[in-house]
C-alpha cells in the first residue's frame, strides 16, 4: 500500500494514523476530516470546556512535534462524500479526489436533533456546539435538557454550576436503566435530585414552543415546561450516508465490520462511532460511542488492514463525571445478568457493583472508587466470540 | 522535606497519597519507592489510584501510562510528563523531597 485514507479527523481516525506509524506502515497517509479543526478531546466539551475552565487549546489531541513526527496530510473541513471502488478514490465535498489504495472510515457520529428551528436549542458534540452552547447557558435562567444520558447529565450538572435552574426529561422510567439496569440507574438518578436538578421521568416531550426562540417544552399530557435554553441529548446517529453506492455494507446502525474492523470490501476497514462491529464482551454486534473505543478499534482494524492480526479486544469501557461523582462502567450489560454490590454501599455513593452471566462476571460498575474498578474491570470475562458480519 | 508515613504503610504494590502544594503519590514497587505528581497531567484523576505494572502506573480514568522513574507519559491521551520526587527512607520512615518546580524534573 502506498496511499491510506483516514475519513474522519477526530480521536478515531487521529488513533488510526498513529496505529499506522506504530505498526510500521510508512507510505502517504491522508486524514480527512469535516471540521475544520485538528484533532481534539471532546469528553471536557459537557464539563470544563463548557464550564468556561478550560480553552480550546488544551484540548488539542496532538502536539505539533507529534503530529510532524506522524508526517499526516491532512484535508480539514472538507468531508468526504463518496468512495469510487473502481477509481479506487475517495471523493470530497470540494469536489477533490484522494486516491487511496487503503481506506479506514471513522466518519464518527452526530448528535440526533428535534424537528424545528428554534434559537436556544442545542445538540452537544462539536466544540462548535459547545461554545454555542456556552454563550446561551451564561445569558440563562432555565435550562430544559432532553433525554437523561451521560451527555444530558453532565450538561445538567455543569449548568447547575453556573446558577440556572435545570429540569431533566427522560422518556424511560429512569435515566440509564437500560444501560446499568434499573437498581443502580436509581442510584444515579438520585445524583438529579440531591443537585436541585428537577427529573421528570417515563414522560414523552412532545414538541418545543417558542416564537423565534424556545420559551417551552411540551410533555404528552398536556405539560410544559417553561426553559430559556434547551439541550437535547437523545443519542447519536452513526455517519455512513456518504458510503450509499460505495458496496460497503452498512445500514442505520453503522458500517457492518467483523471482529477485526474488515468491511465487506477488501483494504476497507472501519473503527470508531460509525463501526458496528460484533463484540465478544456484549455478545452481539454493537455500535460503540466510548471514548476508549475510539483509541482501540482503530489500532485493531489498522492490524487488519496491514495483514497483521489485532490485539485481542478489551472490555467496552465509558465513564461520567457528574455532580462531582466519578461513574466508571466496563464491559456490556444485558436485561438477564444478575447484578450484585461487590464493594461499598450505594447509599454512600462509593461503591462497585458486579454483573454476572451465568456465574461469569461481564461486567462491572463503580461510584467514586476508581481504585477498585481498576482491579475489576480486569477481571471481566467474554461472552461469546459472534462470527462474521452482523 | 515532606513526611509520608511509615514504610509499613504503604504495601507492596500499593500507593500512597500525600498534600504537599500539589498532592504527590508514593509508590512501592517490588519494595522499590517511587515519588510523582498524584494528578494525571491529561486530567484530573489521581495516579494513586490507578493501576500499577512494573514501573508504570495507568490512570485509572483514561488509561494514559506514566514511567514511574522518569514520569514520561507513554502514550496519549497525555502528552505532558508528571514530576519526579525523591523519596527517602529513615529508620522505616517514609519522606519525599519535593521537586521545585516542572523545569527542574524535566
Amino acid at each position: 500500500m502506498r496511499t491510506v485514507a483516514v475519513i474522519g479527523g477526530s480521536l478515531a481516525g487521529l488513533s488510526a494514523a498513529r496505529a499506522l506509524r506504530e505498526q510500521g506502515y510508512d507510505g502517504r497517509i491522508v486524514v480527512v476530516g469535516e471540521e475544520d479543526l485538528f484533532p481534539y478531546d471532546r469528553p471536557p466539551l459537557s464539563k470544563e470546556f463548557l464550564a468556561g475552565k478550560i480553552e480550546m487549546a488544551e484540548l488539542a489531541l496532538t502536539t505539533p512535534t507529534e503530529d510532524a513526527a506522524l508526517d499526516l496530510e491532512w484535508r480539514l473541513g472538507d468531508p468526504a462524500t463518496g468512495l469510487d471502488r473502481g477509481a479506487r478514490a475517495v471523493v470530497l465535498a470540494s469536489g477533490r479526489e484522494v486516491p487511496a489504495d487503503g481506506v479506514v472510515v471513522a466518519t464518527g457520529a452526530r448528535a440526533r436533533t428535534l424537528p424545528g428551528d428554534l434559537h436556544g436549542v442545542h445538540t452537544l458534540r462539536t466544540a462548535d456546539d459547545a461554545v454555542a452552547l456556552r454563550r446561551d447557558l451564561v445569558v440563562s435562567r432555565r435550562l430544559v435538557v432532553i433525554g437523561g444520558g451521560f451527555i444530558g447529565a453532565e450538561v445538567a450538572s455543569t449548568a447547575r454550576d453556573m446558577g440556572l435552574e435545570v429540569t431533566v426529561i427522560e422518556s424511560d422510567p429512569v435515566p440509564l436503566g437500560r444501560v446499568l439496569g434499573a437498581d443502580l440507574a436509581a442510584t444515579c438518578a438520585e445524583l438529579h435530585r440531591d443537585n436541585g436538578v428537577h427529573l421528570i421521568t417515563g414522560e414523552v416531550v412532545t414538541g418545543l414552543a417558542g416564537n423565534g426562540r424556545v420559551s417551552a417544552v411540551h410533555l404528552a399530557g398536556g405539560r410544559t415546561e417553561p426553559a430559556d435554553v434547551v439541550v437535547v441529548g437523545i443519542g447519536a446517529a452513526p455517519n455512513v450516508e456518504w458510503l450509499a453506492g460505495s458496496g460497503i455494507e452498512h445500514d442505520h446502525r453503522g458500517v457492518w465490520t467483523d471482529d477485526a474492523g474488515a468491511t465487506n470490501v477488501p483494504q476497507v476497514v472501519a473503527a470508531g462511532d460509525c463501526a458496528f462491529s460484533p463484540c465478544a464482551y456484549a455478545g452481539t454486534a454493537v455500535r460503540h460511542e466510548h471514548w476508549t473505543n475510539a483509541v482501540r478499534q482503530p489500532a485493531a482494524a489498522v492490524s487488519t488492514l496491514l495483514g497483521a492480526t489485532p490485539a485481542p479486544p478489551t472490555p467496552p469501557y465509558f465513564w461520567s463525571d457528574q455532580y462531582g461523582a466519578r461513574l466508571q462502567f466496563a464491559g456490556h450489560r444485558l436485561p438477564d445478568d444478575a447484578v450484585e454490590i461487590i464493594d461499598g454501599d450505594p447509599a454512600d455513593r462509593r461503591f462497585v457493583a458486579g454483573y454476572r452471566h451465568n456465574g461469569e462476571l461481564v461486567a462491572v460498575f463503580a461510584m467514586n472508587q476508581p481504585k477498585l474498578f481498576g482491579r475489576w474491570r480486569r477481571q471481566l470475562s467474554p461472552r461469546i466470540v459472534p462470527a462474521g458480519l452482523p | 522535606m515532606i513526611l509520608v508515613g511509615s514504610l509499613d504503610d504503604i504495601p507492596l504494590g500499593e500507593a500512597v497519597r500525600v498534600d504537599a502544594e500539589v498532592p504527590i503519590a508514593v509508590f512501592n514497587v517490588d519494595g522499590e519507592l517511587f515519588a510523582i505528581d498524584d494528578t494525571c497531567t491529561h486530567q484530573d484523576a489521581s495516579l494513586a489510584d490507578g493501576w500499577v505494572e512494573g514501573c508504570a502506573v495507568e490512570c485509572p480514568l483514561h488509561a494514559a501510562c506514566f514511567d514511574l522513574r522518569t514520569g514520561m507519559p507513554s502514550g496519549p491521551p497525555a502528552k505532558l510528563p508528571v514530576r519526579t520526587h525523591e523519596v527517602v527512607v529513615d529508620d522505616g520512615v517514609v519522606y519525599v523531597r519535593v521537586t521545585e518546580s516542572v523545569e527542574a524534573a524535566a
